[in-house]
């Protein structure tokens, strides 16, 4: 029977990772996200997880030492944020360049400086480009079922590329929620062993990895990891349906909620999709024709489930805690990039809100929603919109 | 000329190997690197005057590649596929029967 408990996103991440059974884990503690490898070596040292628990001096080492691990074909897992996944920039592009199934569990949190230790997107958006997977929890149970799901995604022969979860600092980290622990039998029939067919280290069969790659080859190398992730598109759809199948809880990429006949349709992703959640609810009470989407799956990007969401709104307001700068958000990039060459799209209006921390409220969205109905009336309005800022002290 | 002793793993490797891309760019053919003919970096190549040459073999125990092969009569011979023209072989020379010359194709 699963056991119904109630824990923080970082102990769920580090329950996923049990139950996963990873042989390696390399790790580096950082705030928010200390406590995942803090679980899990105590699993390792109390005989509960049979894994070799590197302690490691950075987090450019600690993913160095994932990928020597995956290379060397065993399952690996590792957790950072913020400053910490920026260290690994580099050899993220590595993994993902040497199609090792990784998974990272980040507690995401704002980028220095100043220095900050709070909630936002900012440090997985910008690994947006490295080729790795990336999903994002709204929820404890989510970050758990994530993780689970992004091994199996990631070591799918059709995939193979690393994933990053992504679960909201403090706001989900340090928050303590009802949450399943799946049946250990039921998780290893969903994951089974991982037996790597293209990267492992074994004197009787030698390869080379990770080799030099000359302009003849270059760009066909990187272009098999473009087509990785088109085919991730399917196998998570695939993926999320035996998910729902063994375990009963049910994901989508693109996540719906109260869209029908909605004129207005907010967008995001995380846990801010709870709050604008509550806030439809409220707004529908008044008559008002709004929904919101939740992106659980930000890469592969979900250009069909886009598209589709874009039929049914007039506008889509996108609230995101990220920024490009001179541009506006990440999300609005890629709703743009989606929508571009349709017909008729709807009207989109971005904004930027809840950086380092600042709390998402009701008063926000209000100002949010404003915008996008003065967009919905066809009055001028502003594409990219700071929500929140203390005017005041600026 | 003396064979190279890498001739069989040579043809196994030009007979095996195939452009195909693999997921991560691995290489499953082992001593793939043969095909790679880095002689083509060369500058100066190592000229042998083999009247000069006493067999010391200190070239032969010096060439880092290996580029230098012993034939049956105890001389060295350059392969020039893999010579990168380093000039090792000419500065450990005793009697200066190996001189780096300016390459011209």
């Amino acid at each position: 029977m699963p056991i119904r408990t109630v824990m923080k996103a970082n102990e769920a991440a580090a329950w996923a990772a049990k139950l996963a059974k990873p042989k390696v884990i390399a790790a580096f503690p950082i705030t928010p996200s200390t406590l995942v490898p803090e679980k899990i070596s105590e699993f390792v040292a109390d005989g509960e997880l049979d894994a070799e628990f590197i302690k490691v001096e950075s987090e450019h080492s600690a993913i160095s030492a994932c990928v020597g691990a995956s290379a060397a074909g065993v399952r690996t897992f590792t957790a950072t944020a913020s400053q910490g996944l920026a260290l690994m920039h580099e050899i993220l592009f590595i993994a993902a360049g040497m199609r090792l199934p990784i998974v990272i569990a980040v507690g995401n949190r704002a980028l220095s400086a100043p220095i900050n230790i709070w909630n936002d997107w900012q440090d997985t958006i910008s690994e947006r480009d490295t080729g790795w997977l990336q999903f994002y929890a709204e929820n404890n149970q989510e970050a758990l079922d994530l993780i689970l799901i992004a091994f199996k995604v990631a070591e799918d022969e059709r995939v193979l590329l690393p994933a990053m979860v992504g679960f909201d600092a403090f706001i989900l980290t340090h928050t303590v929620e009802p949450v399943e622990i799946p049946d250990q039998e039921v998780v290893d029939e969903f994951l089974g062993e991982y037996e790597p067919k293209h990267a492992y280290l074994d004197p009787a069969r030698p390869i080379t990895q990770g080799a030099l790659g000359f302009p003849a080859h270059y760009m066909e190398a990187r272009y098999t990891v473009w087509e990785a992730n088109e085919n991730a598109k399917k196998v998570i759809d695939e993926v999320f349906a035996e998910f729902e199948k063994k375990f009963g809880r049910k994901y989508q990429k693109v996540e719906e909620y109260r869209t029908e006949d909605a004129e207005v349709i907010f967008v995001t992703m995380g846990s801010l999709a709870g709050t604008v959640k509550e806030y439809v609810d409220h707004l529908r009470e008044q008559g008002l024709k709004v929904g919101v989407a939740k992106l659980t799956v930000y890469r592969p990007f979900p250009t069909e489930e886009v598209r589709e969401l874009a039929k049914k709104a007039k506008v889509l307001a996108l609230l995101e805690k990220n920024v490009t700068f001179s541009v506006g958000g990440a999300l609005f990039q890629d709703f743009s990039r989606a929508l571009v060459n349709l017909d008729e799209r709807p009207k989109i209006v971005d904004f930027i809100l809840g950086l380092g921390g600042r709390d998402v409220t009701f008063k926000d969205l209000d100002e949010a929603l404003a915008i996008a109905q003065r967009a919905l009336n066809g009055e001028e309005f502003d594409e990219v919109n700071w929500i929140g800022l203390r005017k005041e002290i600026l | 000329m003396a064979e190279s002793p890498f001739k069989a793993d040579i043809e196994r490797v030009q007979k095996e190997y195939s452009e195909k891309m693999t997921p991560g760019a691995i290489v499953y053919i082992p001593g793939s690197s043969v095909i790679n003919k880095t002689g083509s970096w060369r500058v100066f190549m190592p000229e042998f005057n083999r009247e000069k040459c006493t067999r010391c073999y200190l070239c032969y125990i010096y060439c880092p590649e290996p580029s230098i092969y012993i034939d049956e009569e105890g001389y060295p011979v350059f392969d020039y596929d893999y010579c990168k023209g380093c000039g090792i072989c000419a500065n450990e020379c005793p009697v200066d029967a190996i001189v780096m010359v300016r390459e011209t194709k």
